[in-house]
């Protein structure tokens, strides 16, 4: 026997990225939460930009200008890719949370299957339909330039 | 067939100590399960390694742990189906340790005990019998096969980070007796249901049910029992009631009589 390293057991939100053995709809919890919290932050930030406004003319373009530039281009793409999937993947769970998709309750037989299984197509269609709104807001930054 | 050795390393827990790994190599042979293994530790090695046990075969619920960064039970795992020649072992996540790899349950029976996990009874005729039809049965059988052995909430990302979650097993008990047509308690139970702590914390990680070494999907019933508490809301739920008692029906000519008793009836 050998006595290694000592560590101490992670706790809190920490272990919501620890394991590294979650299933996929265990990550799409994760980055759920990461993304909602995401979104709160923006928003926050949104009002209070938007409240400058209060300040005047002069203040507002100045603010504006200094907004125009390819590094918030990109932050605002990343709130966009948050947004798309928030949105969908929310639609999924409120489909799921009220019990379709998931099949009836069934007698367990190893090897189980069970509602994982079940809502999996489900989960495919929402992440392929991120898929397409996070390429489509890409293409309309880089060769649109919006 | 020869036998292989693997490293155990589990993870120690003393109280008022901080947590150290120790390793164990460990001659394992197919058949042998992360159980027995801990067990040739405690008779060769070391003597004041603990662990909880009982049954030896995936019905008490006792030796749930942490196998690998994946909770389950150490009694069904097999050391060979484990790929890796190392086998880390560590308590269950989400509950206070009392010593090396034996969690303290109690917070989590304690949130089975607020769900009122029995049948309570409604109104009833007389002494008549509450009749259940398979239909019905079935409803609540998958989640009655629980046995109570933490891997579930070990495995809940919202109870790590929520520690007031009620969590995926008494969430599952709860509908496992909220669907049962002897059952009237519904009432009862969705007050501490829709508790901020509750159920609308759980957004389909879907870990419990991946771990569960039943089969019981604790995820599934959750999300029943979600659906349940929103038709309660509207005021469209149905309350699964006992069969009504029905005549007793018209033999059909074309099914043969059933034999004779051989004994009589006093």
């Amino acid at each position: 026997m050998a006595v290694s390293e000592k560590t101490m057991r992670p706790s809190g939100i920490l272990r919501w990225l620890g394991g590294g053995r979650r299933g996929l709809e265990g990550y799409l919890y994760v980055i759920h939460r990461i993304s909602g919290l995401a979104l709160l932050m923006f928003l926050m930030m949104h009002v209070f930009f938007t409240g400058v406004r209060l300040l005047g003319e002069e203040a507002w373009s100045g603010l504006m200008e200094m907004a125009n530039n390819p590094v918030l281009h990109f932050l605002e793409y990343l709130v966009y890719v948050a947004f798309a999937f928030h949105a969908v993947n929310g639609l999924r769970l409120i489909i799921i949370e009220l019990a379709f998709g998931i099949g009836p309750p069934d007698e367990p037989v190893y090897p189980y299957k069970g509602s994982i299984h079940k809502q999996r197509p489900l989960m495919l269609i929402a992440m392929v339909i991120v898929g397409i709104l996070i390429f489509a807001g890409g293409f309309d930054l880089v060769a649109m330039g919006h | 067939m020869t036998d292989q050795t693997v490293t155990f390393r589990v993870r120690r827990h003393q109280p008022g100590q901080e947590d150290a790994w120790q390793e164990y190599p460990v001659a394992v042979h197919p058949g042998m399960t992360v159980l027995d293994g801990l067990q040739q530790i405690k008779e060769q090695q070391d003597s004041s390694l603990a662990w909880r046990h009982s049954c030896r075969m995936g019905i008490c619920g006792s030796c749930g742990m942490v196998i690998n960064g994946q909770p389950g039970l150490a009694c069904n795992t097999q050391v060979l189906d484990i790929s890796d020649r190392r086998i880390s072992l560590e308590p269950l996540s989400n509950f206070p340790v009392a010593r090396d790899l034996v969690p303290d349950l109690e917070p989590m029976f304690d949130k089975h005990r607020s769900i009122k996990p029995f049948l309570i009874a409604g109104q009833q005729d007389g002494d008549e019998p509450l009749r259940q039809s398979p239909r019905q049965l079935t409803d609540y059988l998958q989640f009655s096969y629980c046995i109570k052995c933490g891997a579930c909430m070990a495995a809940c990302p919202t109870l790590a980070s929520d520690a007031d979650f009620l969590g995926p097993m008494p969430l599952t008990a709860a509908h496992r007796y909220n669907r049962d047509s002897r059952d009237d308690g519904f009432d009862q139970r969705k007050q501490s249901l829709g508790d901020h702590h509750s159920i609308s914390h759980c957004h389909y990680a879907a870990e419990c049910s991946k771990v569960c070494p039943k089969g019981v999907d604790p995820a599934k019933a959750i999300q029943y029992l979600k659906r349940d508490l929103v038709l309660d809301l509207v005021g469209l739920r149905r309350r699964p009631g006992p069969v009504p008692q029905g005549s007793p029906g018209t033999p059909r000519d074309d099914i043969p009589k059933a034999p004779e008793f051989t004994v009589k009836k006093p």
